[in-house]
Order: C-alpha cells, then sequence, then structure tokens
C-alpha cells in the first residue's frame, strides 16, 4: 500500500482527519489482504480519537471466512464502524444457533452473519448424484426445514439480526443443455429453496437473505470459485472475489446498524446531465435516451430509486438560479424535476457552503449527507472543509455513475420505506414555510399558536414498531439516552406488560409530520424508568418535547407511580437534549460513566403540555 | 555472490524469493532474517492451516498469479514456492 510514510508523518503532526483521509483513499484504489492489516492497525491505535460507530458481529459459517475478516474490518474502518467481530468454529453453525446458552448468545452480536454456500450446506444440489425431479425435491425440502428450523431458533434465542447467505448455483449442471428440459432441475432446485427461505425471512423481524447467487453472477460465476482452493481450503472465493462479498456484507450491515445517509446533494452540471447550462445552453444539454444523454439518465433514474427507499435529494449547483430551473422544469428529457428535491441551492457560493446551508434547513447533522458530483475540485473542497460529508468518488467515465451510487452501502435499507419516509421530501418542504412564517411573525409564541399543532400519542403497535426500532437508529441529536433497537428489540418491549412503547405524531395547518418521536418506558416498584426518549429534530422547539413528557407523567401517575427517572447519557451528538431535564423541573439525582440521572416526583409536578398544542387522546383525569 | 540468477540456490537469493521472504515475515510476523528458502510449517511456529491460506493468498495478490492445487500441496519449504510462482510469471 502506498502512502504510508505521508500517513506516518501525518499522524505525528496531529493532522488526523487528513491521515484518516490518505489512509482511505489508499485502501479504495488497493483494498488487499496487506493493506487490510494497516489500515486495522491504524484505525485500532487511534480509536479513540476518532467518531466510530461499534458493532459487535458474530460470524457462523461453513466456509474459510479469516481472510474476510480483515477485509471486513478494514473496509468498515474507513467507513466509520469499528466491528468486533467473532468467528465461530467451522460447521458448527447448527448447535450454535439451537442452543441458547452457546458461545454465539454469550457474546451477545449486534448483528450476526451466516455464511454458506450450496458446496457445503447442499452438497446434493450442488453436485448431484441423483437429478431426478423426486431426487431434488427431497434435498430441496430437507435443506429448507433445516435452515428454517435453524433460523426459528436463532430468533427465539437472540435480538440480534440476522443476515444469511441464500444458495448459489454452480456455474455447470449435471443436465448440462438439457437443464431446461426438466420440470424441477437442479438450478430450479435451487431457486426453489432461496424463494422459501426468502419468504420465511419476510415473516420474521430482523432476518436478512442475503441473494449470494446474485453476487456471484454479478462478478461472473465461472471465475468465482477456484476449485482447488475450495477443496483445500474451503475458500469460498478466488483472492480478487473476497472483496465483494465484504461489500456485499457491509450493504446489509450498513443499514441494519443505522450506518446510513438520509439526503443525497446532487450537482447539475455534468452530473445530472450532459452540458453546462450557462455555456452550451438549454438546447445542447443531453440527459435523453440516447448517447451521449444516457449515463446522466441512468444517474437520474439511480436517483429517483433512491428517494423510493426513502433518501432524500437536494441539490447544489453554480449557477444563475434561473437557468438552472428551466431546465430541471421544462427540459422534456428530464426525469428528476423540482418536486424530487427537498432543498436546492442554485447560486455560485461555495458546495461546502451550500451544504452546510441544506443542513441547517433541513435540520439534520452534516454526516447523515451524502455529496455527488463530478468535479473532483469541489469534491476535494467539500471533503476538505466538511469531513464529515460522505463524498461519493465519482470516476471519470460518467456510464459508471450510476452504479458508484447504487452500489453505496450508505444508501441501502433492509426495511422498506416507511410511509414518513416516503414523505419526507415533503415534510422538509413544510419546515422552510414553518421557518419563513416564523421569520414573519412577532414572538415565538405567536408563531406556535398559528400553527395549530396537534399531537398524537398512541401505544406502538404492529404496524408503527418498525417505525419505532428505525426512530432510534436513526435519531441522534434529540435523543436522551441514544439506545438502539432492532425491530425485534421492539417486539420484546412490546410483549412486556412492564413497558410501555408510545408514538408521538405530529400535524400542523401546513401538513402532516407523521411519526416523530418515540418513547419507551419500565415500570420499576414506583418509579416509571424512561428508557428511551427522541424526537426528529424536525419538530424540537416547538414544545412538543413538552407535551409528549407530560403525557408520560400523566399516564404514570395514573399507573399509581410517584416517581418518573432518567438518564442523560451524552453522546458526539446530542447536545441539543442536554438541558431537558432540567427545563421540565426534573432534579438530577447521581452521575455514573454513562451519564446523569434525573428524577421528577409526580406528586408535585405540575407538567402540562403548552396550551397552543392539541395533544390526542386528551390526558385522561382520575376519577 | 551471483547476479540476477533467478532461481539459484546456495548464497543467492531470487528476486521473487525476496519478496516471498518479505510477504511471508509480514503474513507470521516475524523478522525478514527468521525466513529463508528452507523454511516451512515445521520450522515456523505461526506457520498453520489458516495462515497458510493467508500467505498463499498474499503471494496471489502479489504476483498476479494463481496457485493450483497441485503447487499448494508440494509447498514444502518457502524455497519450493518461490520456484513454483517463477514458473508461472
Amino acid at each position: 500500500m502506498t502512502h504510508r510514510d505521508s500517513i506516518d508523518k501525518l499522524l505525528e503532526h496531529g493532522k488526523l482527519a487528513e491521515a484518516f483521509q490518505t489512509l482511505a483513499d489508499a485502501w479504495n484504489r488497493e483494498p488487499s489482504l496487506n493493506a487490510a492489516q494497516y489500515v486495522i492497525a491504524k484505525y485500532e491505535r487511534h480509536r479513540a480519537e476518532l467518531d466510530l460507530v461499534t458493532c459487535r458481529l458474530a460470524i457462523l459459517r461453513s466456509v474459510t471466512v479469516e481472510p474476510l475478516v480483515p477485509l471486513l474490518r478494514a473496509a468498515a474502518y474507513v467507513n466509520g464502524i469499528d466491528l468486533d467481530v467473532r468467528v465461530s468454529d467451522f460447521d458448527t453453525y447448527a448447535t450454535e444457533m439451537l442452543d441458547p446458552g452457546s458461545a454465539l448468545y454469550e457474546f451477545q452480536p449486534r448483528v450476526v452473519l451466516l455464511a454458506l454456500n450450496t458446496a457445503s450446506v447442499a452438497p446434493p444440489l450442488w453436485a448431484p448424484s441423483d437429478d431426478s425431479e423426486s431426487g431434488l425435491r427431497a434435498v430441496a425440502d430437507d435443506t429448507v426445514a433445516r435452515l428454517t428450523s435453524l433460523i426459528q431458533a436463532f430468533r427465539n434465542n437472540s435480538q440480534a439480526d440476522l443476515i444469511f447467505h441464500l444458495l448459489d448455483s454452480p456455474d455447470l449442471t449435471t443436465r448440462g443443455s438439457l437443464e431446461s428440459h426438466a420440470d424441477f432441475g437442479q438450478r430450479a432446485a435451487i431457486e426453489s429453496v432461496n424463494e422459501r427461505l426468502a419468504a420465511v425471512a419476510r415473516g420474521m423481524r430482523g432476518v436478512h437473505p442475503l441473494d449470494y447467487d446474485a453476487l456471484v453472477a454479478r462478478h461472473g460465476r465461472r471465475d468465482w470459485f477456484d476449485e482447488g482452493k475450495w477443496e483445500q481450503f474451503r475458500l469460498p472465493a478466488t483472492a480478487p472475489n473476497l472483496r465483494h462479498i465484504v461489500d456485499e456484507w457491509l450493504r446489509f450491515i450498513h443499514p441494519v446498524i443505522g450506518a446510513v445517509v438520509k439526503v443525497a446533494v446532487v450537482d447539475l452540471d455534468d452530473t445530472l446531465w450532459k452540458g453546462i447550462v450557462g455555456e452550451d445552453g438549454f438546447a445542447r444539454l443531453k440527459m435523453g435516451a440516447d448517447p451521449p444523454g444516457t449515463p446522466y439518465r441512468a444517474l437520474q433514474r439511480a436517483l429517483l430509486a433512491l428517494r423510493e427507499r426513502g433518501v432524500v435529494l437536494a441539490v447544489s449547483s453554480k449557477n444563475d438560479e434561473a437557468d438552472a430551473l428551466e431546465v430541471l422544469e421544462k427540459h422534456p428529457d428530464m426525469l428528476v424535476r423540482p418536486a424530487h428535491f427537498a432543498a436546492m441551492r442554485i447560486n455560485w457560493e461555495s458546495k461546502a457552503e451550500n451544504i452546510r446551508s441544506i443542513a441547517g434547513e433541513l435540520n439534520i447533522g452534516l454526516d447523515a449527507i451524502a455529496f455527488i458530483d463530478d468535479n473532483p475540485v469541489e469534491r476535494a473542497e467539500v471533503r476538505a472543509m466538511l469531513p464529515q460529508v460522505r463524498v461519493l468518488d465519482l470516476p471519470p467515465d460518467p456510464s459508471k455513475f450510476a452504479r458508484i451510487v447504487l452500489e453505496n452501502p450508505f444508501f441501502q435499507r433492509v426495511a422498506p420505506a416507511s410511509v414518513e419516509d416516503r414523505q419526507r421530501t415533503q415534510f422538509y418542504k413544510e419546515q422552510a414555510q414553518r421557518a419563513t412564517i416564523l421569520a414573519s411573525v412577532g414572538s415565538k409564541e405567536e408563531f406556535y399558536r398559528s400553527l395549530g399543532q396537534v399531537a398524537d400519542i398512541a401505544a406502538a403497535n404492529d404496524l408503527t414498531l418498525g417505525r419505532v426500532a428505525q426512530l432510534t437508529l436513526k435519531t441522534n441529536q434529540f435523543n436522551l439516552t441514544t439506545r438502539r433497537y432492532s425491530e425485534a428489540d421492539v417486539a420484546r418491549f412490546m410483549s412486556d406488560p412492564k413497558r410501555k412503547l408510545l408514538t408521538i405524531k405530529v400535524s400542523d395547518r401546513l401538513g402532516d409530520n407523521g411519526i416523530v418521536g418515540a418513547a419507551i418506558t419500565e415500570d420499576d416498584g414506583d418509579a416509571c424508568r424512561l428508557d428511551t426518549f427522541l424526537l426528529s429534530c424536525r419538530v424540537i422547539g416547538r414544545g412538543i418535547e413538552t407535551a409528549f413528557i407530560a403525557y408520560i407523567a400523566d399516564q404514570a401517575r395514573l399507573r399509581g407511580k410517584s416517581r418518573l427517572v432518567g438518564m442523560f447519557c451524552p453522546t458526539a451528538k446530542n447536545e441539543l437534549a442536554k438541558h431537558f431535564y432540567e427545563d421540565h423541573g426534573f432534579r438530577r439525582i447521581a452521575d455514573d460513566a454513562d451519564g446523569s440521572l434525573w428524577e421528577l416526583g409526580l406528586a408535585t409536578s405540575d407538567l402540562k403540555a403548552p396550551e397552543w398544542i392539541t395533544v390526542t387522546p386528551a390526558p385522561a383525569v382520575p376519577a | 555472490m551471483d547476479h540476477g540468477n533467478a532461481g539459484a540456490s546456495g548464497a543467492g537469493v531470487s528476486p521473487t524469493f525476496a519478496v516471498v521472504q518479505q510477504i511471508a515475515a509480514g503474513v507470521f510476523g516475524v523478522a525478514e532474517s527468521d525466513i529463508s528458502p528452507e523454511s516451512s510449517p515445521q520450522t515456523v511456529e505461526r506457520w498453520d492451516s489458516v495462515q497458510q491460506i493467508y500467505l498463499v493468498l498474499a503471494l496471489e495478490e502479489r504476483f498476479g498469479v494463481q496457485l493450483a492445487l497441485e503447487d499448494i500441496e508440494e509447498l514444502k519449504s518457502l524455497g519450493d514456492i518461490a520456484k513454483a510462482i517463477d514458473k508461472k510469471l
């Protein structure tokens, strides 16, 4: 790996951000085993000074994963994730999953990866000695039954998310050119196993099938595998393909642990279309279905696909606004339109300045933003000025743009977009209108009154459970404890009578914000303990947080509790929530390593919702 | 001293072996001076089956060659490995 000397020198001089950027660039150019060891050593040494997300990952396997582990850890480090990896012994996955007291569960992983392939887990499908329909069906049924029972046992024994490989097809089948003559041949048998296992996963929370066959096919089935090294080492792929397995794993790990971006900020000229509107003019821009417009059209389509997943789009472009808007609004070949963007900055300010301003308007952190621009100078500037922003490395060839976007792990999701995700662009626009109104009215209170806010508080149910988990994973700023929960965790809490899970929906005269907050409490003797209390930044500062905590206090009082107790666990990002307890009359009663403990006496507290918010259902009055 | 005599035995060290030596030292976590053409699973303490995989992959990565099953089975020492790689270069 090149640049080792310059990285060491930068570290010596305390230029941490620059050193790790150089390290990341070097890794991306040459993601080799040798480089992986170096990347891991550097991150391990400096992990305390870097803002990394930690994750305990257990790998269960029927194949050799040892050379994959350093590649995975290095690639994860470069993306800001510190993986604590435990690899189980060879072929012990069944016993580890079935035994509730196994070392797997003792490790308490956040994510479990079950790395399989057909050759090891269903050899009679990989190289059949009996390729009759009845023979193949028997093996397929048996494979589905075996893996299903393991997955079910796992779901009962652990709250962790499970990522598991579906089966891959061999490059050559026993029947060869006759393959399609059989009603149920080798490939059909493997596909049937995959369909049934995917259906099992859809019926469970936090179980994610990985289409291993598609991964193999994408990189070339014939050269994926080296028979010699399979026989000798049980190595599942040739050395150059190991990196592809790791990248695919990361496309699941990122969304599972919430290491994703919420907003994609895109450039216009030579990114969304070929040409520069200010120089070439409207008529000469290309983004149609014929070359040279096709790569730009493909990128537009990719951006719309991200939007379907729940990623919000925004524009930052150096142009005269009227020129660029005319193209966005009127060009017949454009697929993306102004309505698809939550924010637009078309001006001559620096891109870094514009991204900062978009983050402010949308009320999100810079680390929730990805930047997509064809111009390496703009990218370098944003990287230097705003190191938290995820800057995509677009190659000079525009036909690769869409692929780079679609492959990026930060844009992946493992749950379909929620109603809130789909409406997010609209929410953000309404937010901007609110800001305009606030600027035009005299006082904040007058503004709140003029909004006519309604807060609808409800117990979480099967329909909203996914949103609760998503909020715990994604909310960083107004979050008192920043405890991250999977859907499976939330489902478990819901069945615990001591715990209450609440969601809060907020609407006002400008629109419906959807579910913007969640709280989880646990009754404990005379106390109601606040486990989680979080709100999306979109609604902060409008009294919603007060209405929500007042509702929780009222409900606890109705259940006969005399105290409401909660922790504040400071993180690098939740400064916004720091004074919450103090501002609502809580008393600080203890401090420990995780944070401070606060208490509210329910007998004397007069906590109530601000009068300008209508809370539904109306608070119950004790008889 | 021999000059550029690839695969020479004795005091001369082939350029391929010099690279193999460097990679093996990295994989096994020992000094390059502890690695000789005679080094083998019997003489290097950390040379177990997992390290063997790392070694083969690191060599393939560095030289851009694929080492076949027969090559791997015959790899009795690092000197043999360097010779097997030379045949493929």
